[in-house]
This record gives structure tokens, sequence and C-alpha cells, in this order.
């Protein structure tokens, strides 16, 4: 367990220096957005992640919901936490992005970016669910919130889409095919940032259950002095 | 603004917050390893 | 008892309780009138201005005011420990659920409308796209908040600071139905596109979710 810990923290930290080379240098420069564009190679990876990471909370949640197994409760609670990190990373580089290219910070009609900002403020919502909640039965309320969460995004996703045939937008260069060179950076991105919200989603994972085996000892202890 | 200072600045960016969640981490480890050892004793 | 006699009765009761105390309507009304006033005076709008900008002010209005409403919903049953009853009762859930959102419904849409004469006396309303579209936009909409307001309303009746809780976990959650809502009221009033797919919108979310909640909220009652 130690050593698998260590040889993914040591393959993460390498990947990560070697995209961060690819992204930086190897990478050709997009011929209208110039080195702006490089910014996309943090962007994106991120962005998937933090989906994958919420469909792991989703189908943890249903879990828990039907199996009634810690193990699955305390994935989801993981997973949505660091999939709110990732998810501001993907909301900080968004409008860094857009300025110099749309010569706007936020477009309110662009459909991934909004999304993503409604799914941030769900997450974060059933992160301060969980932390406030006094219910004996913090997990079963905290899996159903997190359902409502997920059937919310088709829909946010829809009239966010319907809010942009309205309002027009800024178009997003999605159009045509991405140089194979540029996919080929973007894949070992995602696979180093994968590794990250993986190693994160560990570390954060022994660190809750350290946390609930103390918490368990703790009120035994203090049992244990009500009876001497 | 040179197209370059939003390109570090994104990179930069992404690591502030990388970087302040491995130390959100770090402090509630130390903290969990300290209670373990104020129960051991 | 039977499913359609349990929801009567407790709608009943509760509709009984706001008839004589009058809480939440009162509170409730003071409240919109209170939003109405002070956007008034915030933005001095001409009528092609507030054609464009009062879907929103409405809807923004009927929100708070229907948390203030939702808040109280499950907060009264706390007292008397009823809730407790109600839980070691062989009585199913559903029929609460349904009762508690049907009252809401009743409560925020006699709100609704006691509210929108003010709003058309004040910002000079009229509508040029076809306004009967305004009621099943109403009806949809108000049914969208009140249905997870009463659902997030039982969960946060179980963590601290729980009247801050209900608005952080229902508006999120609510931001299509309020997109939809905005909308479609926005097209109605300006004429301009028809408001016929955000109604759709609002028709989908409502089914989305009230299935969800009559499938879960047995879940939320049961976790103590």
């Amino acid at each position: 367990m130690k050593r698998g810990f260590t040889i993914l923290a040591f393959v993460t930290a390498v990947l990560l220096c070697f995209a961060l080379y690819e992204a930086l240098i190897v990478a050709p420069t997009e011929q209208t957005m110039g080195n702006v564009q490089r910014i996309f190679y943090y962007h994106v990876p991120s962005a998937w992640t933090a989906f994958l990471l919420f469909l792991i909370n989703f189908v943890s949640s249903i879990v828990y919901l039907i199996r009634r197994n810690t193990k699955a409760d305390i994935l989801a609670l993981v997973t949505a936490e660091v999939g709110v990190v990732f998810c501001t990373v993907v909301l900080i580089t968004g409008p860094i992005w857009a300025r110099p290219v749309w010569g706007i910070w936020w477009a309110p009609g662009d459909i991934r970016l909004t999304t993503t900002l409604v799914l941030w403020l769900i997450y974060i919502s059933y992160l301060v669910v969980r932390r406030f909640s006094t219910s004996g039965k913090t997990p079963v309320i905290a899996a159903v919130v997190a359902i409502f969460g997920a059937l919310d995004v088709p829909l946010v996703y829809f009239s966010i889409w319907f809010f942009r045939t309205q309002h027009p937008s800024p178009v997003i260069g999605d159009g045509g095919a991405l140089d194979p060179r540029m996919a080929h950076v973007l894949l070992i991105n995602w696979a180093a940032f994968l590794c990250l919200g993986w190693l994160f989603c560990w570390t954060r994972y022994r660190l809750e259950f350290l946390k609930r085996e103390v918490e368990e000892a703790q009120a035994l202890e203090s049992l244990m002095e009500v009876r001497r | 603004m040179n197209p370059m200072h939003y390109l570090y600045a994104a990179y930069i960016a992404t690591w502030v917050i990388h970087g302040t969640y491995l130390g959100i981490l770090v402090r509630k480890y130390s903290r969990v390893r300290r209670e373990m050892e104020s129960l051991r004793k | 008892m039977s499913f359609l006699g349990i929801t009567s009765a407790t709608l009943a009761k509760d509709i009984r309780l706001e008839w004589r105390s009058k809480d939440a309507i009162n509170a409730m009304l003071f409240f919109a009138l209170l939003v109405v006033v002070i956007f008034s005076f915030a933005f001095d709008p001409t009528a092609e201005e507030s054609r464009r900008i009062a879907g929103g002010l409405i809807w923004v209005a009927f929100l708070f005011a229907a948390v203030v409403a939702l808040n109280q919903t499950w907060a009264r049953e706390l007292r008397n420990q009823v809730l407790d009853a109600y839980r070691v009762s062989p009585a199913p859930a559903n029929p609460l659920f349904l009762a508690k959102a049907f009252g809401n419904f009743i409560f925020v849409c006699a709100l609704e409308a006691l509210m929108t004469p003010l709003f058309i006396a004040f910002y000079k309303l009229r509508a040029l796209g076809p306004a009967w579209e305004l009621a099943p936009i109403a009806l949809l909409g108000t049914w969208a908040l009140v249905v997870n307001g009463t659902f997030f309303a039982a969960i946060s009746l179980r963590t601290r600071s729980r009247e801050i809780m209900l608005p952080l976990l229902l508006f999120p959650v609510s931001i299509p139905a309020l997109l939809g809502m905005v909308n479609a009221t926005t097209s109605v009033l300006s004429g301009d596109e028809p408001a016929r797919f955000w109604i759709a919108l609002l028709l989908a979310y409502d089914v989305v979710f009230t299935t969800a909640c009559l499938l879960l909220f047995e879940l939320v009652l049961e976790a103590e």
C-alpha cells in the first residue's frame, strides 16, 4: 500500500514535468490565438478530470444508498472535494483564456464554462451539507443531495444551450479537427492531471479513514472515562 | 497586455490552487497524527 | 388510511394552521412587498427597459419570499415531536411530502396572485406576447421551486444554522428552473421569441425532480 503510493507519487511528478515541457515547448503554436492557446492544455484536462470525479461521486452515492458501505461514502466525499479543486482550476483558467481571445472575461452564454460554474456551486453546497449536518445519518443525506445535483446537470446544460441561442455569444473554436500533435500533448497532460487527481483522492481517502478511526477511538475513550 | 502573461498567469494559478489544496491536506494530516499520538498515551 | 386520505388530512391541517396564524403568508407578503419597493427605487425603469428586467425581478422576489415559507414547513413539525410521531406511525412518507409540497404551492401561488398586480402597477407592465402563457409558466415555475424547496427544507432540518442551509442547497439546483421561468416571462412580456421551449424545460424539470423527491423522501425522513 505504502509502496504503491510512493510509486504513484513519483510517476505523477515525472508525468507532470514531462507534460509541462510538452505543453510549453513541444506543442505547436496555434495560428490565430498564438501562445495563449497553450492554456488549453491545463484547462481541458482539468475539466475532464473534474467531470470524471463527479461521475464517480454520483455512482458511489448510489452504491452507498443501496449497500450502505462506508467505503463508498468516503469515496463520494473524497471525489467531490478533489473534483471541486479541479473545477476551480477550470473556472480560473477559463476566463484567463477568454480575456485575450474573446476580449471578455466571462460569457454567460458559453455552455461549457457556465455548466461548470453551476456544477461547482452544486458540489460546494454538497460539501457544506456534509460539514454542517448534525444528523447521525449524514452519508444518507449527502448521497441524496449528490443524486439531485447529478440529475440537475443535463437540465443545466440544455437551459444554457437554449439561453445561448437567444443571446448570441462568441463562438468557441472547436470547429475542425485538432492537430494530431496538439491532441497528443493534450492526452499527456490529461494523463498527468488524472494521476494528480488520483494521488489527491488517495491521500484524502486515507486521511478520512484515519480521521474516522480517531473519532471512534476518542468516543470509546470518553465512554471508558465515564465508567471509571 | 502581452499574451504570454495570460499564459503564465493561468499556469501559475493552476499550481497555486493545487499547492493550496496539498497544503490543506498536509495540515489536516498532521492534526490527525497529533490526535493519534495523544490517544496512544 | 389511503394515500389520498393521508395527503388531504395533512394538507387540511396545514391550511387550517396557516389560516389561523397567517405566519407564513404575512412574512412572505411583507418580504415580497419590500423587494418590489426597493427594486423600484434601485432601478427607475422606463416601460421598454422594465419589460426586459421585470421577469428577473418578479421571480427573484418570489424565490426569496418562498424561502421564508419553506423554512417554516418542517420547523413547525419539530415542536411537540410531530415529526417523530409521524416517523413511528405506519403511514408512508410520500403522502406527507406531497401534502407539504401542495401546501407550500398553494401559499406561494396565493402570494403571486396578490403581488402580480403590484408589479404591474410599479413597473407599468403590459405583455406584448401571448399573455395566457404566463399562467402555465407561473404554475410550473412555482411547482419547480416548491417541490425541491420542500425536499431540501427537510434535509436542512438536520443541519446547523438551517435557515441559511436551505437557500444554499436550493439555489444551485434551481438554476435551470430559474433560467426557464425568467426567460419565459421575459419572452412573453417582450413578445420577441416564443416561450415554448422554456415551458417545456420547466415541465421536464418538474417531472424529473418530482420523481426524484418521491423516490428519495423516505430516506430523508428516516435519517435522524
